[in-house]
């Protein structure tokens, strides 16, 4: 029984960099069933929320007031996915660093990466690409297969349209980030359960905790950020404007739980 | 080569690894032996990194495990069991490990050809079975053809025919010049598969030592006699200051004379005798000596056997 092909195994030169430890994410990310179907969910589930969403405000536009009318914003409307995909998006960035935890994978994956912050570089890498990618599909897909429903019935957006483009593609881009919040809350938990509950706290239930506060500081909840000024062509009150502001603080919010959770990642015994 | 110099680990109140210094030597199969709780995993987690030692250093080829430029290609490992995702396949799991070091994907079918899964490479590692998932973590260890390997109790859950080919293997290993460590506590296992050992109890080390000379130690200690009149021998004996003991079978079970002091008597007594056997402790007792003191866990009353025992190693101790 011989275990290598010649008696001493030769050590090439230099030292594992990030690229070798994205390749091995990818890898990770690509051949385990939960991940692809959370994220196949948040696609499926953007474009059907906004195609259902679109085919509700078409039907009464008829019997919209003239107010409503005014603040009628078509690309947000076909955008109404985007109350479901940050829980997708989010669990799938939880499970990228839980499942490790969860199943003992972290033992062989810190033998193999014993640098602890490159690999949440790696794994936050991996995790934007693919959620960046599968996130502006869904946005974009969303966007095409809502207004085709509003057309004809309701006014309806294109991307040539003033903002629209932005709204649309930035949204894509905001799913990313949530799923790097949802990585540094994973790293930081470690427990799925435990990871998704403070995820979701943070995302769907902190909102309307803080509506309940006066100066409505729900309008720098990530979940409103996106819905309600990201996601939008259209000024809404008391909320954020459409634009960049949103998606910036919420990539302050993405950086600061991959920095806890990569500070707690190098502190702590696996 | 692996050197642990005085480690420390404590988890609160309680000090797992108290002062442990060992060495791992290329082409040795180092045997870690020790009772259960006495700290050889947590010794196995502070020389890879997993948890950080509070006091000593652990260092692979003169390096921290942190720092080595390969890891996998120097240090194969096997923790616990199961260090995988239950919904990946055996050959994915290999293979996302083999991209994080650079190593060839080809290599991932050698493996598993190696531990004999190569049939079930596509099925999900979740569906194995304890030995199946023995196998593919002995795997996992192998991927990166490293010069060193530590397996914390790879034996787990093998089947009588996996524990004749991992001791086969681990073999073949040190044959190749290769250095392993392997937590064990069993000793009979580690007295067939290692040259050397280190016994550890309470976190703290018992002994550094090769396994003939751990069985020397112990060897000569006692004389078992076979006569047709053992009343008499026995009672000659017992005038000569030695310990007698009468088996079962009517032999005698002498401590305290060596052979050469039994014949002697025997013959100046006129006293025929048909068997006079040098008796080696086993390397069990021998272990359950040295560990007895620092035994953790064991049951409160022990059975007779456990008492003969003790009554027969008395004396033993180095």
């Amino acid at each position: 029984m011989t275990v290598s092909a010649t008696a001493t195994a030769t050590i090439p030169p230099g030292r594992y960099r990030l690229v070798h430890v994205m390749r091995s994410e990818w890898t990770k990310l690509r051949s385990v069933r939960s991940v692809r179907w959370v994220l196949a969910a948040m696609v499926a589930g953007t474009v059907a929320l906004g195609v259902t969403d679109c085919l509700v405000e078409s039907s009464s536009w008829a019997s919209m007031t003239a107010a409503s009318r005014a603040r009628f914003d078509p690309a947000n409307i076909s955008l109404a996915g985007l109350a479901f995909a940050p829980l997708a998006a989010g669990i799938a960035g939880v499970l990228v660093m839980s499942g490790e935890y969860g199943s003992g994978l972290i033992r062989s994956t810190l033998a193999a990466v014993p640098r602890r912050r490159l690999l949440l570089a790696a794994k936050a890498a991996v995790l934007t690409a693919v959620t960046l990618v599968l996130g502006e599909a869904a946005v974009f897909a969303s966007f095409l297969a809502g207004q085709a429903v509003l057309a004809g019935r309701a006014p309806h957006a294109t991307l040539a349209q003033p903002g629209a483009l932005r709204a649309v593609a930035l949204s894509g881009a905001y799913l990313a980030l949530l799923a790097l919040l949802g990585l540094g809350l994973g790293a930081a938990i470690r427990r799925s359960a435990g990871a998704v509950a403070a995820y979701a706290g943070l995302v769907l239930v902190l909102p309307y905790v803080l509506l309940a506060l006066p100066g409505n500081p729900a309008r720098f909840a990530p979940e409103t950020m996106l819905a309600s000024s990201v996601a939008a062509v259209r000024p809404q009150p008391h909320y954020l404007p459409p634009g960049w502001e949103g998606l910036a603080l919420m990539a302050v919010y993405a950086a600061a739980a991959l920095a806890a959770g990569g500070w707690l990642l190098s502190r702590r015994d696996a | 080569m692996i050197e642990a110099c005085g480690l420390v680990k404590r988890y609160g109140s309680t000090v797992a690894v108290d002062g442990l210094s060992f060495t791992v030597r290329a082409g040795v199969v180092t045997g870690f032996l020790g009772p259960n709780g006495s700290g050889k995993s947590t010794t196995m987690r502070l020389l890879l990194g997993l948890d950080a030692a509070d006091a000593g250093d652990a260092k692979v080829n003169g390096r921290r495990y942190a720092d080595l430029p390969w890891p996998l290609r120097e240090v194969g490992s096997m923790l616990e069991a199961r260090s995988f995702h239950p919904g990946r396949s055996a050959r994915d799991h290999l293979l996302a490990l083999a991209r994080a070091n650079d190593i060839p994907g080809k290599r991932v079918g050698k493996v598993l050809d190696l531990v004999g899964l190569a049939g079930v490479a596509g099925k999900r590692a979740g569906t194995f079975s304890l030995g199946m998932g023995q196998r593919l973590g002995i795997a996992t260890a192998l991927l990166g053809d490293p010069g060193l390997l530590v397996l914390d109790e790879p034996a787990n859950g093998l089947d009588p025919e996996g524990i004749v080919w991992l001791r086969a293997l681990v073999r073949s290993l040190a044959a190749e010049g290769r250095g392993v460590l392997i937590s064990s506590h069993l000793i009979g296992e580690m007295a067939l598969t290692a040259d050397q050992v280190v016994v550890i109890g309470q976190g703290k080390l018992i002994a550094e030592t090769s396994v003939a000379e751990l069985s020397a130690r112990t060897a000569g200690r006692r004389v078992l006699v076979r006569s047709p009149d053992p009343g008499e021998l026995a009672g000659a004996l017992d005038s000569a200051g030695a310990r007698v003991e009468h088996s079962p079978d009517g032999s005698l079970l002498v401590e305290g004379m060596t052979t050469e002091s039994v014949a002697g008597l025997a013959a100046a007594r006129g006293i025929a005798v048909h068997e006079l056997t040098p008796q080696a402790a086993s390397l069990e007792e021998a272990y359950m000596e040295l560990t007895r003191a620092s035994a953790q866990y064991r049951p409160g009353v022990q059975p007779g056997h456990g008492d003969r025992t003790r009554a027969g190693m008395k004396g033993t101790r180095p």
